[in-house]
């Protein structure tokens, strides 16, 4: 990977945490540079469409109801993981991990149509906002209770080792995740099981409007990892390809019968918690600051810098993605609500 | 047929369905080496390895969260609590991801919530609690408790089988208490279909787990009085077998609901709001429930005895009603 143009900081390696070996980091297989900053740059910056859309405009217009979470700001974390993983790969996505559904093949408008509880979303109506799977695609919808996911991650890898599959868990959670017993319990089990999972801390900064000096006493939370025997990792979450590479890494390590690994990274929520918090409590500087190290336009210029895209195709991927998002809000607006009368429709196999 | 225990035919059950079907397997506390703490696991570590009997850390919540993630990849888990009392722990991943998850997105969740519970084996306020009625309040869920070795392993092999999750009481005064033959063949008893224990004309006492039992006892002894009891075992009580109720009911003219469970909030007051609603007519007297007092199950004897339902107080209800 040492083709890759530095845009900030690539890695941080976290000298409490024990960590990926040079060699680990030289094996690095998979995406080049330039698929990642291609791939990546187009994911990211449809998930920030698709967001912008729904927080700013079907959300204000009344046409979206209940609450809305968007992961403005830290859509390095979730394309970077997405692209990391295999096709048959499960995924454990949170609320602001819009990218790695996109990166999976769930289509804008299906994400329209779930955020306007019409049939044409994931679930059907039956649920909101990114509350969503699909077990076809392999990917667990999480309930509103943080980290409960984790556990269930856990599950799902130890199914797979006894399978005996190839295949491993990516699970994204928050720092406000990591305070849940929750959290504990499944990272405990997956590295007592050597389970092939991937955990992955969206470290955000805030849970809800709580900072975080309030929420843990310790400076990082891969600082947690050393305590379950798993090798923990900081990364500028930022920076799309110091995800792809850390995630790689440690999938190779799950693939490898390694067992799980923690990575931490580092970024900022640029909104409030959900669309009616204006995050008022959060200080100025850290808007100022983070609009700076969005990584979005980081990848732009490094696109630009490597000459992998020009000014005039970065733009045409702008419009295409407009259009991408106008084209699936008209289909989903078409979508029907579910019908009534499959209210009490599937609570059990077969029921009607 | 050979006569087994409760606790060997629920044993058995898992044993025969592990046979069956490599996706099922057991997952808990002290249930390899060690067998678990009733030995409902004994010997299986051996026959079918640590990947297939798998020992945890003490993580209630944990190993219900991974028995559905592995539910998710095709597996069909056992999920052992050691007591149903540390239920408590694994609440939210039972009532809020196993059971709405099908009917959220369309992913089913088969797996088996083991929990011994029950009291009468002086375990005290945190080994010997009937927590059903927490989870018959929830859609999605199914909820079991076998009165009978017969019952036991037959409804165990239908809950590992079913598409949905299960919680699956198993009395712990029964696990020896209780014998029965048991078919040595492949056999299933149904979900969601109630046993009549016993056919009797004056009384339906509808109840289920070791308090059909205690019904019976309590029969015999009013038998010679004259007063016959029919004593319903629901088996299943979430769906409820509300045909078997409403059919005893309609039979006797007066009803007796009857659980070792406490009062207030117990699957008594469902029935009987099911039995006014749907059978006032055919009622002589009003509905009776007996159950343990609302108090935390205390652990000195004859407190203990003070708490938990028996034949006398069955008899004490049972005359009140043939005489209304």
């Amino acid at each position: 990977m040492a083709a890759v143009k530095p845009v900030g900081p690539l890695l941080v390696e976290h000298a409490g945490a024990s960590r990926a070996t040079a060699a680990e980091t030289d094996a690095v297989e998979g995406l080049s540079p330039e698929e990642i900053a291609l791939r990546g740059h187009y994911y990211m910056a449809l998930q920030r469409e698709v967001e912008d859309r729904i927080e700013r405009k079907l959300y204000r217009q009344g046409k979206i109801l209940g609450g809305v979470y968007v992961g403005r700001g830290q859509e390095a974390i979730c394309v970077g993981a997405g692209l990391a993983a295999e096709e048959e790969d499960w995924l454990y996505p949170c609320h602001r991990d819009l990218g790695l559904y996109l990166v999976r093949g769930v289509t804008p408008r299906e994400i329209f149509a779930q955020y306007m509880g019409r049939v044409g979303g994931l679930t059907r109506g039956r649920e909101g906002n990114m509350h969503m799977g699909d077990l076809k695609r392999r990917i667990v919808a999480i309930i509103s209770a943080m980290a409960a996911s984790v556990p269930v991650a856990a599950g799902t890898a130890m199914a797979l080792k006894f399978q005996g599959s190839r295949q491993i868990v990516f699970n994204i959670f928050g720092d406000g995740a990591t305070s849940r017993g929750d959290w504990h319990e499944g990272i405990n089990l997956a590295s007592v099981q050597k389970a092939p999972v991937v955990f992955i801390c969206n470290n955000n900064q805030y849970a809800y409007s709580t900072p975080l000096e309030k929420q843990m006493a310790c400076e990082h939370v891969a600082d947690r990892a050393p305590g379950y025997g798993m090798p923990g990792e900081i990364v500028d979450g930022n920076d799309v390809f110091a995800v792809y590479n850390a995630v790689q890494r440690a999938a190779g390590r799950a693939r490898a019968g390694q067992g799980p690994s923690l990575i931490e990274c580092k970024t900022f929520r640029m909104t409030g918690h959900s669309a009616h918090d204006g995050g008022d409590y959060v200080p100025e500087h850290l808007w100022r600051e983070w609009a700076e190290k969005c990584p979005i336009q980081r990848v732009e210029r490094t696109l630009l810098e490597c000459g992998w895209a020009s000014r005039e195709e970065l733009d045409a991927t702008h419009a295409r993605i407009r259009r991408e998002a106008d084209e699936a809000i008209a289909w989903a607006e078409n979508s029907p609500y579910p019908d009534p009368s499959t209210l009490t429709h599937d609570v059990y196999e077969g029921s009607r | 047929m050979a006569e087994v225990t409760y606790l060997e035919a629920i044993r058995q059950g898992i044993w025969e369905e592990m046979e069956r079907d490599a996706s099922v397997f057991c997952i808990g506390e002290d249930i390899g080496v060690y067998g678990g703490a009733f030995k409902i696991t004994k010997g299986m570590l051996q026959r079918f390895g640590e990947q297939r009997i798998v020992d945890t850390p003490i993580s209630e919540s944990a190993i219900v969260g991974a028995a559905i993630g592995a539910s998710f990849a095709g597996m069909r888990p056992v999920a052992e609590m050691q007591f149903s009392d540390f239920i408590t722990c694994a609440f939210d991943q039972i009532v809020n991801f196993a059971a709405k998850t099908r009917y959220r997105w369309n992913a089913p969740a088969p797996l088996v919530v083991r929990a011994p519970s029950g009291g009468g084996i002086h375990g005290g306020p945190y080994h010997s609690q009937n927590p059903e009625a927490w989870f018959v309040k929830t859609p999605g869920l199914k909820v079991v408790e076998p009165a009978t070795a017969y019952d036991a392993k037959g409804l165990m092999k239908s809950a590992i089988r079913d598409n949905d999750p299960v919680i699956f009481f198993e009395h712990k005064k029964l696990y020896r208490a209780v014998k029965g033959e048991v078919p040595a063949s492949d056999y299933t008893v149904p979900l969601g279909k109630a046993r009549l224990h016993r056919e009797g004309k004056h009384i339906a006492v509808i109840t289920y787990g070791a308090m059909v039992h205690v019904a019976s006892e309590a029969a015999t002894v009013l038998e010679r009085e004259g007063v016959s009891l029919e004593i319903l075992d629901l088996r299943t009580l979430l769906p409820l077998d509300e045909e078997a109720i409403l059919a005893s009911v309609k039979k006797c003219s007066r009803a007796l609901v009857l659980h070792e469970d406490t009062l207030t909030g117990g699957i008594g007051g469902e029935i009987s709001a099911r039995i006014s609603e749907k059978a006032f007519e055919w009622l002589d007297a009003p509905v009776v429930r007996l159950a343990a007092p609302d108090t935390p199950v205390p652990f000195a004897p004859p407190l203990e005895q003070a708490f938990l339902p028996d034949a006398n107080k069955v008899i004490e209800k049972a005359r009140w009603l043939a005489a209304y």
